[in-house]
């Protein structure tokens, strides 16, 4: 094998790992965005995000 | 009055709320960066010359070194956060040494691969166990652990204090990564950047180094502030359901 299918190997490694993390991290903040609105378009709300009139 | 003030904004940032805001404004900015210092990073790397005695290979040293600094650096980082979780209860704190593990265990993962892919044509071979090696591998064990624990326990809080007390005893390993080409004979080399003395690697070698260093430290921090937001929506999520379950069970 030649040194350069090792750095490329190496870079290919590098590029693999970082961008499936990047993609989990994105993903990840994509789905909880998405429950969030979901359980805000069920009328669930965070105490201190509820319209004043809406306090019981 | 500079001193309270000072305390005072970070004790804002101790509102996820605050967090949340702040970290929407600085991520299209981080990730901007990130991008532009890969980008430059990348065409030194691939564009500088060969060493006289490792010739092309030394391109490996660009992310082999990076990510290896960043695999102890995470470290730090989450040892700060475990002090912010033992000592001063900063909701964040936990919050942030969750959210950095993974990313951790991700770096050290490439440092292992790469310094491996680079210890076959200059070394002969994969792998030995040597200090500087094997104290890195028990530091990649380490974050699989501390990744383990956290989603073996259910109450985030608990989670958050055993893991605080694993991470700061396991942060001795730090200081023997760092030295351990020092103190004992290793076949990994000595450090050639951050020494007393000052560099003794060439400018050549030096600038595309520094540059992917720095991008790649950004390339953490920005990942490590999109991960620390993504938890906080996930207990959001956690405790709307259980206020949501508490009020099904009142009106049942």
């Amino acid at each position: 094998m030649t040194h350069t299918f090792y750095i490329a190997m190496s870079y290919a490694v590098a590029a693999v790992v970082i961008l499936c993390l990047i993609a989990w991290t994105w993903l990840d903040g994509r789905a909880r965005r998405q429950e969030l609105a979901e359980l805000e378009a069920s009328g669930i709300r965070r105490r201190s995000a509820q319209p004043t009139g809406d306090a019981r | 009055m500079t001193d309270s003030l000072a305390i005072s904004k970070f004790s804002d940032l101790a509102n996820p709320t605050r967090f949340l805001a702040l970290a929407a404004r600085i991520l299209p900015w981080m990730a901007a960066a990130t991008a532009i210092l890969f980008a430059i990073g990348l065409y030194l790397s691939f564009t500088t010359e060969g060493d006289y005695q490792q010739g092309l290979t030394v391109r490996i040293m660009y992310v082999h070194v990076p990510s290896a600094w960043l695999s102890m650096m995470c470290y730090t980082v989450m040892a700060v956060s475990a002090i912010g979780t033992l000592v001063w209860r900063h909701p964040l704190a936990d919050v942030s040494h969750k959210a950095a593990a993974p990313l951790g265990a991700a770096f050290t993962l490439i440092a292992l691969a790469t310094g491996s892919l680079w210890g076959r044509p200059m070394w002969g071979t994969w792998w030995v166990w040597d200090a500087r090696l094997t104290s890195v591998f028990v530091l990649f064990l380490m974050y699989l652990g501390l990744i383990a624990l956290n989603r073996a326990m259910d109450d985030p809080s608990r989670a958050a204090r055993v893991s605080a007390v694993l991470i700061l005893v396991g942060f001795v390993n730090i200081p023997i990564i760092k030295f351990s080409v020092d103190w004992w004979n290793t076949l990994h080399q000595p450090a050639s950047v951050i020494r007393m003395g000052g560099p003794t690697i060439d400018q050549e070698f030096l600038w595309p180094l520094l540059v992917m260093a720095i991008a790649f430290t950004l390339l953490f921090f920005t990942l490590h502030v999109m991960a620390m937001r993504n938890e906080i929506w996930r207990r959001r999520v956690a405790a709307q359901r259980r206020m949501a379950a508490r009020m099904a069970g009142r009106e049942a």
